[in-house]
């Protein structure tokens, strides 16, 4: 298993760490049995996501996966950022391992989160625009589905 | 930047002397020691001393005990498959192992249970060592064999093999030890422990990849596992790996030489380096802390993940390993570190250091510098240990 220099480089200077005291939504996926947990701070301003941060507990994709979905929506519409997909990041990170891909679904589905929760702050209901949150792809009984 | 490797349970770097006697067999004398002229007999002659040595070093009775192989895997599932399906005959289809052995070990159990026998994975318990007591309730008529390691790969635990082999003699049941992280490490002599089978390998002593041997006690006839040419007394087939063979010899010797001042050396490393890393809040050594092979370290952290603390690691020069499902391509973190009872999250956050001859004091300094760095980084960014700092001032 080899990870691209793009994904390299965004383990070993993740953009974007931290949190955001005074946050628009916040998400969080994952868990900790699975080894992955992501969490997405974003400040909303008007209709564009004018800052955005994260925190991650995980493997060297999923930190790089969070920093480049973090730094995919940044400056972006809500609109824009709802179209995110893992197929994009990925892109954007020059291919992940097989192995990895369901770190990008759990960046993707961070991002999704962290605006659900921006939609529920506003009292909108999140689901019809953002859809269900998927906070874990695996298959192999680990109760993710419960969380 | 400095480098360490500290990675010596994956394997070890091939000592000089070593390839220095191998050197003839990769040149000039490249005779199959099957044919009758000159530069097979020569070859043939290498790896007939070679076979003696080992013997001698590891208190064979007879050279002819010794059978070569390419390794650790396959002296494994030889002495398993072969010893399971030869008894299988006389009506035995039981095997007992343990919940932790190595995947060459386990999968070969695995695989034998889809050959109709059964099989029990004792327990290791929180130190990571089997109760001889529970080989001994294990056993029953239809015991066809009890495979135990030596000492653990991933967190070094010792096991009490003498115990367990005097267990198994009394009993009458075969018993075979993959001693492939142990050999060189420990004192280890198969007549005095009452071993029927052991399997080693070259490369985890400073010998070259590729070459390993089962040593095999007079009267034991496992099944033959690789059919074709009458190598090995017509037991294993195949064209001898004669600077392999010579090199495995070399290194067994050069390596138990030194045992006792390494041992020695490597164990006070080791022990001022789990007190060192056990400063870090939330840190534990995973298995016994005494029986325990002098060079290895296996800890976790807990808010963090084995894989990103293994490419940070790298990134500060020092190679090590890690029990993580990130590192295995795997869901599940290493089965080994569940066997002794840690929870996912904790296991997901290992690392494993394994020390040689090749390792200093030095290296420990260093280690012992960068580590804490980098645990504190990772838990910076870490949602986890934002989690257990919270409930910690929740409590």
């Amino acid at each position: 298993m080899a990870y691209t220099e793009k994904v390299m480089d965004h383990f070993a200077n993740p953009r974007n760490v931290g949190e955001i005291p005074d946050a628009s939504g916040i998400g969080e996926v994952g868990n900790s049995k699975c080894g992955d947990i992501m969490k997405m701070y974003i400040k909303v301003e008007g209709n564009v996501i004018v800052d955005c941060k994260f925190k991650t507990f995980g493997c060297g994709a999923a930190i790089a996966t969070s920093s480049m979905a973090t730094e995919l929506i940044k400056g972006k519409t809500i609109d824009e950022a709802l179209k995110l997909t893992n197929k994009a990041v990925m892109e954007a990170l020059d291919g992940l391992p097989p192995v990895k891909v369901h770190c990008s679904v759990l960046a993707e589905q961070a991002i999704k989160a962290a605006l659900a929760d921006y939609y529920t702050r506003q009292g909108i209901d999140p689901e019809p625009i953002v859809g269900k949150i998927q906070e874990c792809d695996h298959d192999h009984g680990c109760g993710c589905s419960d969380f | 930047m400095r480098k360490i490797y500290a990675d010596n349970a994956a394997t070890t770097s091939l000592h000089p002397l070593v390839l220095e006697k191998m050197m003839p067999y990769l040149t000039t004398v490249y005779g199959n020691p099957s044919s009758l002229y000159a530069i097979g007999a020569e070859a043939k002659e290498a790896v007939e001393s070679s076979r003696e040595k080992i013997a001698k070093l590891i208190g064979a009775n007879s050279p002819n005990e010794i059978y070569f192989t390419s390794g650790g895997s396959e002296a494994d599932n030889w002495a398993i498959k072969g010893v399971c399906r030869a008894l299988k005959k006389k009506g035995k289809n039981h095997i007992i192992t343990s919940k932790f052995e190595h995947h060459a070990v386990l999968h070969t159990c695995k695989a034998l249970e889809k050959e109709g026998f059964e099989v029990t994975y004792l327990d290791v318990y929180e130190n990571g060592i089997v109760k001889v007591e529970d080989v001994k309730n294990a056993i029953k008529d239809t015991t066809a064999l009890v495979t135990i390691m030596y000492a653990n790969n991933e967190i070094g635990t010792i096991q009490p093999i003498k115990e367990i082999g005097m267990v198994c003699r009394e009993k009458g049941v075969v018993f075979h030890t993959d001693a492939v992280q142990a050999v060189t490490q420990v004192p280890i002599n198969v007549e005095e422990e009452c071993i029927d089978l052991l399997s080693l390998t070259a490369h985890k002593f400073h010998g070259p990849k590729g070459c390993g041997a089962l040593y095999c006690r007079r009267g034991i006839r496992p099944e033959i596992l690789i059919d074709g040419g009458a190598q090995e007394r017509t037991r294993r087939a195949g064209t001898e790996n004669v600077a392999g063979i010579v090199g495995l010899a070399e290194a067994l010797e050069l390596a138990i030489s030194n045992m006792e001042e390494r041992n020695s050396r490597l164990t006070k490393m080791r022990d001022r380096l789990i007190d060192g890393l056990l400063k870090i809040e939330r840190s534990r050594i995973n298995g016994d802390r005494v029986s325990r092979l002098p060079g290895n370290i296996n800890m976790c952290f807990e808010g963090i993940e084995g894989e990103s603390l293994l490419l940070k690691l790298d990134f500060a020069g020092i190679s090590a390993s890690s029990g993580s499902a990130c590192t295995s391509g795997d869901l599940d973190p290493s089965h080994v570190l569940l066997s002794i009872g840690l929870p996912h999250e904790i296991a997901h956050g290992s690392m494993r250091l394994s020390f040689s001859d090749d390792n200093t004091e030095e290296d420990v300094d260093y280690i012992l510098e960068q580590v804490p760095v980098i645990v504190d980084y990772l838990r910076m960014m870490s949602p986890l240990w934002e989690k257990i700092k919270e409930e910690e001032r929740n409590n």
